[in-house]
């Protein structure tokens, strides 16, 4: 195993000539590597590097800039009410008006505030949002970084957002800030237990900690139609709820938004932002939320795998996409239409039903791959006692829960 | 953030805490070297859940509140002493402006108590315009207290429009009566201003009609949500006893159970000719009062539907009365009908000049907020502003 430094200056330049099953497959790295060979030979690493990096930049702040429109839009369709539709066609230009306000806006800092610390946690959480980009891959050879321990190196840069998270609302020296940061530190140290659980499962399924190779491991499709994703198996489609509910917590999405619940704390550790340094922090909760909608459709839906061996001709990046997409606007819609859970009933939720069910599912993949590798009845057997072991303590768990909650009967004055 | 000296704290911490077996909230009641200083902190004037210029002062034990100080009189616009200084019917567009949601309801009292202190009459079918206006208001303001409850629970806007959808037919129905939406000055001493036409009954009545099929899909998407639930079960508990000693009035009295409705007890207007019944909680927490208020909307559009449906033809205006030179005879009334929000009464004293010579308002949810800080301890920040959305509040009234 090479460690990320060694992987990022070794990248077997030479061996790069994809072989590919469409031109539309090939097109982005033909293009990189015609960039690249204008250069003199000694350079052409650091241009292979560097023109990844300025793609990834471009292609997700382009996405970024049409996902907060989509957002606004959808959740003004979901609202019964238009959304943003007067700066150029249908409004589509909308979020780059508000990039050109962010940006000329007065950037006022609080006169108590920590300058230095409240100067870097916007770049701090920008960047390491950023930098979860790097393993995730996007196509069939794309991917910006080809790392053993992927994974491991998602959820550490995921994890270092936590700090600057905590890092701007202790510097600016406000109490809905102070309040903001403490919840944003509880709730994302909580979520993300569960978060990991749900992932050990298709390490050890697959036997990698490598993105790709997790991808490649959902290959082949059963009679040519229905894939061999993991969210197709009981444990694995478990694991995709859980999975999707710890990541909702993680990106500080409702109904999870406590950190920055608008009608508690104002804006929660934004509030004494203003100008592009609020973007920042905007634009790093929605990397981070493509982060970890990108790393869900690796994990459990099959990542760049086309859904049909009859749809392979559609480039692998296009899938990638189509699921990201989707993913996202699931997002958008629990948004609008959930209620925020108060920070109490959050952690509750995490340590006494996700947590148990992550290792509940961990016990379930085991026994699915053991089952499976018996053969014969066992391999059909399993999938009744599966989807048992995950139902059933989804049902007992919740219902611990909510116990003493329920609608109630009025009488009427006589 | 060191403020607040533990000497200070609300005395109801003195009882033993709920894990204690006591009655108290399970709150901290000393300052100790482990747990550090208590938090205070300002939430309003300016704070998106505070329904306008209200401020809660709020000392905080982690996230959970001690001690919570209302602060009011932001909105301080001299109503009374305006009332005092200008004649009876100046006043009246000036009820409006106290709980400007519900403008038909304020006018209602006024008048009620003006025409109590001139003995004026009110013909059969401005009381039964009066009923429809008031119950009208009732949905109205019903309607934007369950959209801005969820709004405060954390949903993203959603409940809200849906239900704004709903409010602006009613809004459109008074614009077309009486030329405003929401500042409707429609009462006057003796009836009513403008008669309504049969097109207005018949558009008021399809409203009316639709009324609870929005209801059922809107109880059908929300009032059973788990989340729900788990914010407002148990979530600031109103006792009966502290209720009736606080003069508590209106949805939020009946939803810790006591049974005192104005339309049932005073019988004012035509309201013993109606067939509704009065629903009562028995929680009396967040939940109930929110319960109180969708199925009040129930009840209201019961009436609603008799009142329109029965309405009678004739004057809407006491031949008696006259607006110029309106000089009652000395003397006092108390007038007070059942709003939206409670009881909503108008005090006068007459000394037979134009103007009163004291004229007080006697605002429902002033009244209302004064358990605020009861209701929130032991609760954490959160349960706070959840527990201001249920009580219903508009500072219009309460600072006057």
């Amino acid at each position: 195993m090479t460690s990320p430094a060694l992987s990022l200056f070794n990248a077997p330049f030479a061996a790069l000539a994809i072989p590919g099953p469409t031109f539309l497959e090939r097109a982005p790295l033909e293009l990189r590597d015609w960039f690249v060979h204008l250069f003199p030979a000694p350079a052409q690493w650091l241009v292979h590097h560097l023109i990844t990096i300025v793609a990834v930049l471009a292609v997700f702040g382009l996405f970024f800039a049409f996902l907060t429109i989509a957002e606004r839009k959808l959740l003004g369709r979901l609202q019964n009410r238009l959304g943003p539709n007067r700066t150029g066609p249908f409004g589509f230009m909308q979020p780059f008006a508000d990039a050109i306000k962010a940006l000329t806006k007065e950037d006022v800092v609080p006169a108590a505030a920590d300058k230095l610390l409240h100067f870097l946690a916007p770049v701090i959480v920008c960047s390491f949002a950023l930098m979860t980009f790097a393993v995730l891959p996007f196509g069939r050879h794309l991917i910006p970084l080809e790392l053993d321990a992927a994974v491991l190196y998602f959820f550490a840069a995921g994890a270092a957002t936590e700090l600057a998270i905590f890092m701007a609302g202790w510097s600016s020296r406000n109490k809905y800030s102070l309040l903001a940061a403490m919840r944003a530190l509880a709730q994302l140290i909580s979520y993300e237990l569960p978060l990991l659980l749900t992932v050990v499962p298709v390490v050890m399924l697959t036997g990698t900690l490598s993105t790709q190779n997790i991808v490649l491991a959902q290959g082949g499709w059963w009679h040519g139609v229905i894939p061999h994703w993991h969210v197709f198996t009981p444990w694995g489609f478990a694991g995709f709820l859980i999975f999707l509910v710890a990541a909702l917590a993680e990106t500080n999405r409702s109904p999870f938004d406590s950190p920055e619940a608008e009608s508690e704390l104002i804006a929660g550790h934004l509030t004494e932002y203003s100008g592009f340094k609020y973007a920042l922090f905007f634009m790093a909760e929605y990397f981070g939320m493509t982060a970890l909608c990108g790393l869900g459709v690796t994990l459990f839906l099959g990542g760049w795998q086309a859904p049909s061996v009859y749809l392979q001709f559609i480039p692998s990046y296009v899938w990638f996409g189509l699921k990201l997409i989707a993913m996202i606007l699931l997002l958008i819609w629990i948004r609008g239409t959930l209620l925020r859970l108060r920070i109490d009933q959050l952690m509750r939720l995490s340590w006494k039903l996700l947590v148990p069910l992550a290792l509940i599912n961990l016990l379930n993949a085991a026994f699915w791959f053991q089952a499976g590798e018996l053969g014969g009845a066992f391999a059909i057997a399993r999938w009744p006692v599966s989807i048992g072991l995950a139902v059933l303590p989804f049902i007992a768990f919740g219902r611990r829960l909510g116990r003493g909650l329920g609608p109630r009967t009025y009488r009427y004055a006589p | 953030m060191s403020s607040s000296d533990p000497s200070t704290l609300n005395p109801q911490l003195s009882t033993p805490p709920a894990w204690a077996g006591g009655s108290g909230p399970t709150v901290r009641a000393v300052h100790d070297e482990f747990h550090g200083d208590l938090l205070e902190i300002s939430m309003g004037p300016q704070h998106p859940s505070t329904h306008g210029v209200f401020r809660m002062v709020a000392t905080l034990d982690g996230e959970t509140i001690v001690k919570l100080k209302p602060v009011f009189g932001y909105l301080h616009r001299n109503h009374e002493k305006l009332g005092e200084n200008t004649t009876y019917l100046a006043s009246m567009p000036y009820t409006d402006r106290l709980d400007y949601l519900c403008s038909m309801t304020n006018n209602w009292a006024y008048a009620l108590a003006v025409e109590k202190l001139a003995g004026l009459n009110v013909p059969e079918r401005a009381e039964y315009l009066r009923i429809i206006m008031g119950e009208l208001t009732r949905l109205v303001n019903h309607m934007c207290l369950v959209g801005f409850l969820f709004n405060d629970l954390g949903t993203s806007f959603t409940p809200l429009l849906y239900a704004f959808r709903e409010r602006e037919k009613i809004l459109d129905l008074f614009e077309a009566l009486t030329g405003s939406r929401m500042m409707c000055n429609y009462q006057r001493f003796g009836g009513c201003r403008v008669d309504p036409t049969p097109e207005w009954l018949a558009a008021a009545n399809k409203v009316v009609q639709n009324f609870p099929r929005f209801l059922d899909e809107f109880e059908a998407m929300l009032t059973g949500n788990e989340i729900m639930l788990a914010r407002t079960q148990g979530v600031g508990r109103l006792s009966r006893e502290l209720a009736i000693s606080a003069g508590i009035t209106g949805p939020m009295l009946r939803a810790s159970g006591v049974d005192y409705d104005l339309r049932k007890v005073d019988g004012y207007g035509f309201y013993p000719r109606f067939d509704f019944r009065v629903p009562l909680g028995e929680h009396g927490d967040t939940y109930d009062r929110y319960m109180m208020r969708i199925l009040e909307m129930r009840e209201s559009v019961k009436i609603l539907q008799q009142a329109i449906s029965e309405m009678p033809l004739g004057p809407i205006m006491d031949p008696k009365a006259k607006l110029r030179g309106f000089r009652p005879r000395a003397g006092e009334a108390y007038g007070r009908i059942e709003g939206p929000k409670g009881e909503i009464g108008f005090y006068l004293i007459s000394d037979g000049m134009p103007n009163p010579y004291r004229y007080r308002v006697r605002p429902p949810s002033f009244v209302n907020l004064t358990v605020l800080e009861d209701m929130c301890l032991g609760h954490t920040v959160a349960d706070a502003v959840v527990i201001l959305g249920s009580i219903d509040i508009v500072l219009g009234e309460v600072d006057r």
